[in-house]
């Protein structure tokens, strides 16, 4: 009898990079807001274009967070989601109109009322019109992504011209409540107030997001649907109706993100939402399709690269986004964090 | 008919109302220039012929390879812009069309080859999203470097001599006109485009009936068990947008020369893309002849409907709304319905319903 072979396991520890490999995604805004201070001289234009770059990522990570969620939970992939963006924007700049005396009053109270109140008519709106929109036009076309892209697609037509039916055909400028006006100056540099603002917004929401994703029992639901959401079914949960939930909440916040996306350019168009998903696209292409934290980190990268590119080489701002999304591709084709399908 | 048949490619229309609509649409065509004389039914017989290759070539993406795509546009920019620079810089001659449309055509497939392998090697809807990126970035691009150009504006430039209005022949034979129309550079140039989207969709026929198009048909319909079967999917993919790519830079070419004109708008906007989106559809996906019937209807109806709901916006004067949704503005909303019952209840469109609803 020969002896047993000598077994000796040995934990060796991961390797530097393996460890470091899911932290890269996470990495790269500070990498790039670093570069980014190398690049630029003076610390008081950087600290500008940081702060309206992180401002101009957070709109975007609102406006494409129910888009990633959407196509994660379902596979539906919605190119009428600008739709919500355009419909968020007029309804809540409606409002605002109606409000003119609080909004242009110069008390912050009076100002933050008229505002939480365009929001919370925006995101009715949105809501409603979301939930329209999937039982009228997703719903027929589940597990079909040519006939999807298609008819979602058309769906965005009709909405635009609807609304372009129902505000007239002219864009729409809208003043900012008096007391987001101006700027502060911090350091030398000046911060846009509404910029701070959007950039307090935009990671409540995400905070909450990720609450309501990570320790609420339908957000256990809605990642597990995720994964794999057959299995979810089998174990008695109504995926269908957490669906058309997060498809109304999604088309909410693309409607929250439509108001702050329309009072950070104060002017609102009927197509608005349409130049909006160019970037919401390559927002959730490089953050990873269906990875609500891809999602945030790609919107920052791509709202502090376009900043920077802007100030620096103007020509090239354009270009910027679509070279980030080459790159980020090419590192990783499915996205930075890819999300994992138990099929 | 065996010959007939091998310039279909074996593709017959299989229904008679098809087919008597196809011969209609050719002869009309054929014959535009003299069955309906008048400068706005020639133009209209013109971009008839432009957008049935338009459409085709976006068919063999959409229809035949399943593929959506959001810069045809833009590779139909790249031929009309071709042509245009290189009559811009190289004088009017034929050496300088066929140079710039050439080139067109290379460039267009390059771009489509690069775009391909970044997004089909991972999955197919990237490919629809990135277009739309590339394509916008690539519209602003274009009216920005106005130098190269012509920004906004776009470019006006010289055909050679032999395809404008001031170029007459036949003075001896014929007096300079036949049946009443007159024989000047204008009806040549009309021939010229016609010809060249006559070959040209000959061409995709050929392409989408031969061995290579089966494939993409395998593929539209099920990927996975193509790739199973041994055909590398993504390759057929990526040559399926490369071709589609290049006849569609061709087609630009021929409404570069057609127009004389080059500018954004009517070479690389996004409703000309949604334009072409319900060519297809309502033509019918994944048959050729659907391009034809779809473009041929839609140009028609582009031209004459938005007169028919300006009179109907002006019969319901004064209820509200109504004027408003039926005024001849809002054309692209009752299209956009359109679009949408018809990828419902027609996916295969007219063409299918045609050939009996298969």
């Amino acid at each position: 009898m020969t002896a047993a072979p000598k077994h000796a396991p040995k934990m060796a520890e991961l390797s530097l990079a393996d460890r470091l490999g899911p932290w890269m995604p996470v990495l790269l805004v500070p990498a790039l807001v670093l570069l980014g201070a190398l690049a630029i001289p003076e610390t008081s234009s950087w600290l500008t274009l940081t702060v309206s770059g992180l401002a101009m990522g957070m709109m975007i990570f609102i406006m494409a967070s129910g888009l990633t969620l959407v196509f994660g939970l379902m596979d539906v992939i919605n190119f009428g989601h600008g739709a919500f963006v355009s419909i968020g924007a007029f309804v809540g700049v409606t409002v605002l109109l109606l409000l003119g005396q609080m909004t242009g009053a110069p008390s912050l109270g009076l100002n933050l009322v008229a505002l939480m109140l365009a929001v919370i008519g925006a995101m009715a709106a949105t809501g409603l019109v979301g939930w329209a929109f999937e039982k009228v036009i997703v719903m027929p076309v589940y597990g079909h992504h040519l006939k999807q892209i298609l008819v979602t697609m058309g769906g965005l037509i009709v909405v635009e011209q609807l609304i372009i039916v129902l505000w007239g055909p002219e864009e729409i400028y809208i003043a900012r409540p008096e007391s987001l006006k101006g700027a502060i100056t911090f350091a030398g540099a000046a911060l846009e107030k509404y910029r701070l603002v959007a950039v307090v917004v935009g990671l409540v929401v995400f905070v909450a997001m990720r609450f309501v994703l990570r320790r609420t029992k339908v957000g256990l639901i809605v990642r597990a649907g995720v994964q794999n959401g057959e299995m979810v079914q089998a174990l008695g949960y109504r995926l269908r109706r957490v669906f058309v939930g997060v498809f109304i909440a999604g088309s909410a916040l693309a409607g929250l993100g439509g108001v702050m996306w329309g009072l950070y350019q104060e002017v609102i168009t009927a197509h608005m939402g349409n130049d909006a998903m160019i970037l919401i696209f390559i927002v959730v292409i490089i953050g990873g399709l269906g990875s609500v934290e891809g999602c945030f980190i790609g919107a920052l990268l791509v709202g502090l690269l376009q900043n920077y590119v802007a100030y620096l080489e103007p020509k090239a701002a354009l270009i910027s986004n679509i070279a980030l999304m080459v790159a980020i591709l090419m590192w990783r084709p499915m996205g930075m964090i890819p999300v994992v399908k138990a099929k | 008919m065996t010959l007939f048949r091998s310039i279909l490619s074996g593709d017959m229309p299989r229904s008679t109302v098809l087919a008597v609509l196809l011969a209609l649409i050719l002869v009309g065509l054929a014959l535009a220039p003299f069955l309906f004389p008048g400068v706005r039914t020639v133009d209209t017989a013109a971009r008839i012929c432009v957008f049935i290759v338009l459409v085709a070539s976006y068919d063999l993406l959409l229809g035949y390879g399943g593929i959506v795509s959001f810069a045809h546009t833009m590779f139909f920019g790249i031929g009309a812009y071709g042509v245009a620079l290189s009559l811009t810089h190289l004088g009017r001659g034929f050496g300088a069309i066929f140079l710039g449309a050439g080139a067109g055509a290379v460039v267009a497939a390059a771009l489509a080859l690069l775009i391909g392998l970044f997004s089909l090697r991972v999955r197919a809807i990237f490919f629809a999203m990135i277009t739309l990126a590339v394509a916008s970035a690539v519209a602003v691009l274009v009216s920005q470097l106005s130098g190269l150009t012509g920004g906004e504006d776009g470019l006006t430039f010289k055909l050679p001599r032999e395809l404008g209005p001031a170029f007459k022949f036949g003075k001896e034979a014929l007096g300079g006109e036949l049946f009443g129309v007159k024989l000047n550079g204008k009806l040549l140039a009309y021939y010229f485009v016609f010809a060249g989207a006559l070959v040209l969709f000959l061409m995709l026929l050929r392409v989408v009936n031969s061995p290579f198009g089966r494939v993409l048909l395998a593929i539209r319909e099920n990927d996975f068990r193509a790739e199973a079967i041994g055909y590398r999917v993504v390759y057929y993919r990526v040559a399926a947008t490369c071709l589609s790519a290049a006849a569609a830079a061709l087609a630009g070419s021929l409404y570069a020369i057609w127009l004389r004109y080059v500018g954004p708008e009517t070479t690389l906007s996004m409703e000309l893309m949604i334009d072409i989106l319900l060519m297809v559809v309502i033509g019918g996906m994944g048959t050729m002849y659907g391009a034809v019937i779809g473009a041929t209807l839609f140009v028609l109806a582009q031209n004459y409907l938005q007169t028919l709901m300006g009179a109907a916006s002006g019969l319901v004067e004064g209820l509200p709304v109504l004027p408003e949704l039926l005024s001849a503005d809002r054309w692209l909303l009752w299209l956009g319905v359109l679009f949408i019952l018809s990828v419902y209840f027609f996916p295969t469109g007219i063409v299918g319903r045609l050939r009996g609803g298969k």
